[in-house]
C-alpha cells in the first residue's frame, strides 16, 4: 500500500531527517513508528500525507506515485488518510458532534451522510452520550477518542497517529490502543508513532525503529527493546 | 463547488461571524472609520474643488467699445467674439443698459441722469465668458487687438493667483485621497486578518481532512464581505446624516457658498464606498487566508 524507495528528507539548513528510508506497508498491517525525538518519525508521515516531499527518492501510495500528484489532488488524496495528532487538535468552540462532522463538511458531504455517520462513529468510540459536550467538558482520553472518530468518520484506508497516547495516563492509553486495534481489525492500516515502550511491547506489532534518520530494525511482532535505546528518550 | 459545500461556506460564514463577536464589531469598526475618514476627506476635497471651479466660472472679461462705433456695428462685433477659441458666452450690455444698472445700484435718491446732464459717458460693453480660466490671458490678448475695443477688465493679478491656488487645490487634493485610501486599505485588510488568524487552527485541520482550498476560503471570503459591507453602510449613513447637517447649516449662515448638493454625485460616492468596503473586506480575508493556506 505505501512503498519508500530511497527517500531522503533534507530540510533548508542541511538537517538530515531521513536518509535513504526504503520501506513497505501492506494493506491492513498495524506499524509502530518507535525511536527518540528527532528520529524522523513525524517527517516520515509527513511525507505519507504529502504535507512536505522527499529530497529524494519515490515514495508510492496505492501504487501510485505521490511525488507526482497534483497539487489540486492533494485534498482527495487526504480524504483517504486520517490524522490523530497527539494535542488532538479539536475545536473548542464547536460540539463533540459539530467536531466530528466537520471531517465530512469539509469535503462538502450531503447532510444526510453526515446525519446518518457521525452517530454512528461515536457510537464506536464509546461516545455516543456526549455529542453536545465541548472538547474542553471531556477527559484527554475522551478528547482523543473524539479526534479518532473524526478521523475515521469517511472511512478512510489508512489512519496515522502521531502520539496518540502522549498526554494520556496508562490506562486511558490501554484503551485508546483497544480502540486503534478494533479500528485496525476493520480492515484500516494503521501507523503510529510513540515513545510508550509498554504499549508497543504488549500489542505484539510490526516494529520499525527508526534512529537520527535510518531505520535501525524493523521487525514482525516484535517489542521495544533497551537497544533502542529507548531509555535516552524523554516521556 | 457542490450545493452542500455552498451551503457549508454560508452556515460557516455566519456562524464565524457570531462565534467571534468581539473580532466581527473589532472588524466591523475598523472598516467603518476608515471609510468615514475616506469619505469626509473625499466630501472636502470635491467640495474645495467645486468651489474653486465656481469661482473660475465667475471669471468674465468685460470689454469696452470705442464711443464712435455704431449699434449696427457693435452688434456685428458679437459674432467675431463668438469666433474666439474658448469663448463660452458672449452678453452684450447697450450703454442704455448699463447706465439703468448704475443706477439700480445707486438707489432711488439719487438721479443719475440729471446729474449727468441728461448724458450717457458709458461705453457699449460686452461680458465675455471664457470655457477654462486658464485660457482669459490669451482670450483677453486676441480680444485687445481689434479695432472696435477701447480697453478691457478681467482682473489680472486675481486671475493668475486664482490659477495657481485652483491648481494646487487640486493636486493636493488628489495626493490626500490617495493617502488616505491607501491607509484604509492597509488597516481594513490588517484587520480582517485578524478575523482569519482566530480561525488558524480550523484551517490546518481542514487541510488535514482533505477540504479543498476553495472550500476553506469560501466562507472566509463570505464572512470578509459581510464585514466590509456593514462596516461601509455603517460609515455611509453617518456620513448621509452628517453632511445633510453641514450643507444646512452652511446654507443658512454662508449662502454664497457653493457647495455639492448633487444627489447623483453623491450617491454615487456612497455606492463606491459601499463596493469598496464590501471588495476590501473579502481581499482582507483572502490574503490572510493564503498565509494558512500551505499546510
Amino acid at each position: 500500500m505505501i512503498q519508500f524507495f530511497n527517500v531522503t528528507k533534507e530540510y533548508d539548513k542541511g538537517v538530515i531527517a531521513l536518509e535513504d528510508i526504503n520501506l513497505s506497508i501492506n494493506k491492513g498491517e498495524f506499524v509502530f513508528l518507535v525511536g527518540p525525538s528527532g528520529a524522523g518519525k513525524s517527517t516520515f508521515n509527513r511525507l505519507i500525507i504529502r504535507e512536505e516531499l522527499p529530497t529524494q527518492g519515490q515514495l508510492m501510495y496505492e501504487g501510485k506515485s505521490i511525488l507526482r500528484m497534483k497539487k489540486r489532488e492533494v485534498p482527495y488524496f487526504r480524504r483517504k488518510i486520517g490524522i490523530v495528532f497527539q494535542d488532538f487538535r479539536l475545536l473548542s468552540d464547536r460540539t463533540v458532534y459539530e467536531n466530528v462532522a466537520f471531517a465530512l463538511e469539509a469535503m462538502a458531504a450531503p447532510v444526510s451522510e453526515v446525519k446518518y455517520k457521525v452517530p454512528q462513529v461515536l457510537e464506536m468510540v464509546g461516545l455516543d452520550h456526549k455529542h453536545d459536550a465541548f472538547p474542553q467538558e471531556l477527559s484527554g482520553g475522551e478528547q482523543q477518542r473524539v479526534a479518532i472518530a473524526r478521523a475515521i468518520v469517511n472511512n478512510p484506508s489508512l489512519l496515522i497517529a502521531d502520539e496518540p497516547t502522549g498526554n494520556l495516563d496508562p490506562d486511558t492509553s490501554l484503551e485508546i490502543m483497544k480502540l486503534l486495534n478494533n479500528i485496525n481489525k476493520r480492515g484500516t492500516t494503521i501507523i503510529m508513532a510513540t515513545h510508550d515502550k509498554d504499549i508497543v511491547n504488549r500489542m505484539r506489532k510490526r516494529v520499525v525503529v527508526l534512529n537520527k534518520g535510518k531505520i535501525i530494525r524493523d521487525v514482525e511482532k516484535g517489542g521495544y527493546t533497551d537497544e533502542d535505546q529507548c531509555h535516552t528518550l524523554l516521556f | 463547488m457542490k450545493i452542500s459545500a455552498i451551503r457549508y461556506s454560508f452556515r460557516d460564514a455566519f456562524r464565524s461571524f457570531w462565534r467571534h463577536f468581539g473580532i466581527t464589531v473589532a472588524s466591523i469598526t475598523t472598516v467603518a472609520i476608515s471609510l468615514l475618514i475616506l469619505g469626509f476627506t473625499l466630501l472636502l476635497v470635491l467640495n474645495s474643488q467645486y468651489i474653486a471651479g465656481f469661482m473660475e466660472s465667475q471669471v468674465e472679461i468685460n470689454l469696452f467699445l470705442r464711443e464712435d462705433i455704431s449699434r449696427q456695428d457693435a452688434r456685428a462685433f458679437e459674432n467675431k467674439l463668438t469666433r474666439i477659441e474658448g469663448v463660452e458666452l458672449v452678453e452684450f450690455i447697450p450703454k442704455e443698459d448699463a447706465l439703468k444698472l448704475m443706477e439700480d445700484s445707486y438707489g432711488k435718491d439719487v438721479d443719475i441722469t440729471k446729474a449727468l446732464g441728461g448724458n450717457n459717458p458709458l461705453p457699449d460693453t460686452y461680458r465675455v465668458k471664457v470655457v477654462d480660466v486658464e485660457l482669459v490671458p490669451q482670450v483677453a490678448a486676441t480680444i485687445e487687438k481689434y479695432d472696435e475695443v477701447e480697453s478691457l477688465r478681467y482682473g489680472q493679478d486675481f486671475v493668475n493667483r486664482l490659477i495657481n491656488f485652483t491648481n494646487w487645490l487640486r493636486n493636493a487634493g488628489l495626493v490626500v485621497i490617495v493617502g488616505i485610501l491607501f491607509a484604509s486599505l492597509f488597516l481594513i485588510t490588517t484587520t480582517i486578518r485578524l478575523t482569519v488568524f482566530a480561525r488558524k487552527k480550523e484551517i490546518s485541520i481542514m487541510k488535514y481532512v482533505g477540504a479543498t482550498n476553495l472550500f476553506i476560503r469560501a466562507p472566509f471570503f463570505l464572512e470578509g464581505m459581510m464585514i466590509g459591507l456593514i462596516g461601509a453602510l455603517i460609515s455611509v449613513v453617518i456620513l448621509y446624516l452628517a453632511y445633510g447637517t453641514v450643507v444646512n447649516y452652511a446654507l443658512s449662515s454662508v449662502p454664497f457658498m457653493p457647495l455639492i448638493t448633487d444627489k447623483t454625485l453623491l450617491y454615487q460616492i456612497f455606492g463606491y464606498l459601499l463596493l469598496g468596503g464590501t471588495f476590501l473586506g473579502a481581499m482582507g480575508s483572502m490574503i490572510a487566508v493564503r498565509k494558512y493556506l500551505n499546510v
